[in-house]
């Protein structure tokens, strides 16, 4: 089943539930570089509080994603990281290096505010 | 209430039911909080080996109690290439696939001990156990 992405104004939200498999994960990156182009999305927020174990697959497609949405000209952050999923993840060696990181969607889309004002002053 | 379960992994979508059942079991045994995302993270990532490197096997996590210590054991095995040089494959940052080489001594960081027997072309078990505090 293909994870849902909800479009908010120039912003992407997608709010992974449950466990997704592999193939679910991937897909979500195809479906991102597409619609960040169809839609003309400035932003993608990936919200993971529901998951309860990122292990190196998802963490290296997350990664994926936020680098390929960057080349289509979108920041990806990635919010709702659970504590006991980040000390997992920090003794199985993941730092999630590179990629934006935001307590929860509130702080994520405040986040993404201040790149897209940041960008437009530079570009003015 | 179990004490011990045998996942046979042979798809993707088993390493996600081997890290499921996994957590179950560790709460039975006494795990709780962030030890429980820790195991189910460590069986994910060899369940997921077995899914890379050798299409098919099994994880079985038993409850293991020894001299008033109590912990849960996962024994990762399957039949596949085994792996040819077990000091590299447990270095960070070295995968013969195309993932970040974490996998290996990343769950050997996540559990108290970690033992991985290899024979090329025979396949691969890795028995790794972890003790409540």
């Amino acid at each position: 089943m293909a994870i849902p992405i909800l479009k908010q104004g120039d912003t992407l939200i997608v709010s992974i539930q449950a466990a997704p498999t592999d193939q679910e994960l991937l897909r979500l990156q195809d479906d991102l570089a597409d619609q960040v182009g169809r839609f003309r999305s400035r932003g993608v927020i990936i919200d993971v509080s529901a998951l309860d174990v990122m292990d190196s697959f998802a963490s290296r497609t997350l990664r994926g994603i936020a680098r390929t949405t960057k080349l289509r000209g979108a920041e990806t952050i990635v919010v709702g990281i659970q504590p006991d999923v980040a000390f997992a993840m920090t003794q199985l060696g993941l730092t999630m290096q590179d990629v934006m990181t935001a307590l929860d969607l509130e702080e994520g889309l405040q986040m993404l505010a201040r790149i897209k004002e940041g960008t437009r002053r530079r570009r003015e | 209430m179990s004490s011990d379960i045998q996942i046979p992994i042979d798809r993707e979508s088993d390493i996600v039911t081997a890290r499921q059942k996994g957590r179950e079991l560790a709460a039975e045994a006494g795990f709780a909080g962030s030890d429980l995302t820790v195991i189910a993270t460590a069986i994910s990532e060899v369940a997921r080996n077995i899914v890379t490197y050798a299409v098919r096997g099994e994880i079985r996590v038993t409850r293991i109690q020894l001299s008033g210590k109590s912990g849960i054991q996962v024994v990762a095995s399957d039949h596949g290439p085994g792996i040819p040089d077990i000091a590299l494959a447990l270095r960070d940052g070295y995968s013969t696939g195309k993932s970040l080489g974490l996998g290996l001594p990343g769950a050997k960081r996540l559990m108290d001990e970690f033992e991985i027997a290899s024979k090329a072309g025979q396949g691969t078990t890795v028995t790794m156990r972890k003790w409540t505090r």
